[in-house]
């Protein structure tokens, strides 16, 4: 039978993601509630050493699968070391981060195992039977929908980065390590690797950022929305028009086809607040918003919010600074 | 080289409102278009067509309706154009949408098969990946960049991450999704809007293709829709009406209030 709550955990150049450990402190929660083992899955080339921070984060047993074949993320492989220690332990939950490789892995992995996959869930709970509610938005975010999935195993879901909260690490914790090894089947290999390069962003990592400086529509030049970024040691961010539009590079866009984000403050300058903008960004701890427009939807989610002119607001608030 | 491409027909949803009295959404007279990360995978075929002569074939599932998106692909310049259109097929989730697809791919036996990354409408993402799978090729998703190597006879892709990029080579077959930044979807040609009226729009219904009943439609789908929810704001709001002086001021001040500055 299917039993425990499972992790797969995303690691880029051995380096644990920190979507693993927000999944590992939801599955702890979850695996509470069925009284069931939260089990870590880690996949990579010399990666045995990072098992133990699994364990602080939550997993009571980490299967490490450490080959050369995993050293790079490529689909096949990937999918055969998971497909092979899935089939072994038969696992009730999977949860996987909704990233560019979860979001890829995920899929592939639902079909060859016959069962469902709820993609981007922003919450998840569970009954003391296993049975798992996967909410996620739905049209565009204008609805959440709560999808179950009750006659397949295991249930499969991808979750966003920074929508769920990481555990404090507790060193003193007691995992168990498990290696396994894959029966490979090295035919299947049918992409190469010519490449691979790491890019520099031009603008600093939003999902990491304290605090964030978000333009808009209503922000006429980004520059001096920047600098305030800089004064504030925050990163700016922004609604997708401006990436549309070409002024703001992609990495810096929040909302529903963007990144999620729940920094300390989240300055929404000139954004409307589209409901799939406002998916984006709307856990932030503390958020401010400046739109000539008193109706604009974004003072509906603001905890401080002020009908005036964004660009000059800009301008006035780097005087001060 | 023939390409397929799916294609699918969503709703605008960058114009759905929502009605602020009942909460709920106002989709009469929302247009329908192109899923346009669809709509980039058609370009990029398109592309490849000019390049080295493919031959490109449309794909939908949806219901009648959805015809006008492949009208518009034939008339962006694809070479012929195939609903999937059956009741048999209502209800899918992604799985058992992605195994009705696969199976109306395997009656086209295309070289290689496009696909937008998501569709704005679920954002899921998870169907090409899912296709791929069934059909038993390899798949590249988040491609940011194709071109053909006439030499070595095979794709070359770049595939896009978070914070790297892979250029990744795959010969034989293979299905690709493609990131809407991948290429700006040429216009209708004027050509094509003629003669597309004269090509015709084949239809693949349930009977036509090889799949178990229990694979299919809602009641082959393993995931179900326990509840919906509107959305609910509960944060509390302030909002003042403020010179940009004072607004920079009481901005300022709020987040020194929280240590956040």
């Amino acid at each position: 039978m299917a039993k425990n709550i499972w992790v797969f955990c995303e690691q880029r150049d051995g380096e644990i993601q920190s979507v693993a450990l927000e999944l590992l402190g939801v599955a702890r929660a979850l695996a509470q509630t069925t009284n069931e083992k939260v089990c870590a899955m880690l996949l990579g080339h010399n990666v045995l050493d990072k098992a133990n921070e699994l364990v602080a984060y939550g997993a009571d047993v980490v299967y490490v699968v450490d080959d050369e074949r995993l050293a790079q993320f490529v689909t096949e492989p990937y999918a055969q070391a998971a497909f092979s220690v899935i089939k072994k332990y038969e696992p009730n939950v999977l949860l996987i981060g909704a990233t560019s490789i979860g979001r890829d892995l995920a899929p592939r992995l639902s079909a060859r195992l016959h069962t469902g996959l709820t993609a981007d869930c922003t919450k998840l709970d569970i009954d003391q039977s296993g049975k798992l509610f996967m909410t996620r938005p739905a049209f565009g975010g204008n609805l959440y929908a709560t999808i179950t999935c009750p006659n397949h195993r295991p249930q499969m879901s991808t979750v966003r980065p920074g929508v769920m909260k990481k555990l404090s690490p507790d060193t003193c914790k007691n995992g168990e390590i498990v290696v396994e090894y894959v029966q490979w089947d090295d035919d299947k290999f049918k992409v190469k690797v010519l490449k691979e390069i790491k890019e520099s962003k031009c603008d600093t990592d939003i999902e990491k950022a304290k605090l964030l400086v978000a333009v808009g529509r209503g922000v006429k030049d980004v520059e001096p929305a920047r600098e305030l970024a800089c004064a504030l040691k925050g990163a700016l961010a922004s609604s997708r028009a401006l990436v549309d539009a070409g002024v703001t590079s992609q990495h810096t866009q929040v909302g529903q086809t963007g990144k999620t984000v729940r920094p300390e403050a989240y300055i929404a300058f000139g954004i409307s607040g589209a409901i799939q903008h406002i998916a984006g960004m709307e856990e932030s701890e503390f958020i401010v918003a400046v739109n000539t427009d008193k109706n604009a939807p974004i003072f509906k989610i603001a905890n401080l919010g002020i009908v005036s002119d964004a660009s000059q607001v800009i301008k006035e608030m780097n005087k001060i600074l | 080289m023939k390409i397929a491409v799916c294609i699918k027909q969503v709703p605008n949803t960058t114009e759905i409102k929502i009605d602020p009295v009942t909460n709920t959404l106002k989709r009469d007279g929302v247009p329908s278009i192109i899923n346009p990360d669809d709509k980039a995978a058609l370009e990029a075929a398109l592309n490849l067509k000019d390049k080295c002569g493919a031959q490109v074939v449309a794909l939908t599932m949806g219901p009648q309706q959805a015809e006008k998106a492949l009208r518009e692909a034939l008339a962006m310049g694809a070479d012929e154009a195939y609903i999937m259109s059956d009741k048999a097929f209502a209800g899918s989730d992604t799985l058992a949408t992605s195994t009705i697809i696969a199976a109306g791919l395997a009656k086209l036996n295309p070289d290689v098969i496009f696909c937008g990354r998501q569709a704005i409408d679920g954002d899921t993402a998870q169907v090409g990946p899912q296709i791929a799978e069934h059909l038993g090729i390899p798949q590249i998703t988040y491609a940011a960049q194709i071109d053909y190597d006439q030499d070595r006879q095979a794709l070359i892709v770049k595939r896009q991450f978070e914070d790297r990029y892979q250029m990744l080579e795959v010969s034989g077959k293979c299905l690709i999704t493609v990131l809407s930044s991948l290429a700006k979807p040429r216009y209708m040609n004027v050509w094509d809007v003629v003669n597309q009226d004269l090509k015709e729009i084949n239809v693949i219904t349930r009977a036509d293709i090889e799949v178990s009943s229990e694979h299919i439609g809602l009641g082959g789908s393993p995931t179900k829709v326990d509840s919906t929810a509107a959305k609910q704001f509960d944060k509390k709001i302030e909002t003042f009406e403020l010179d940009p002086t004072a607004a920079a001021q009481a901005i300022v001040d709020a987040l020194k209030q929280r240590h956040l500055i």
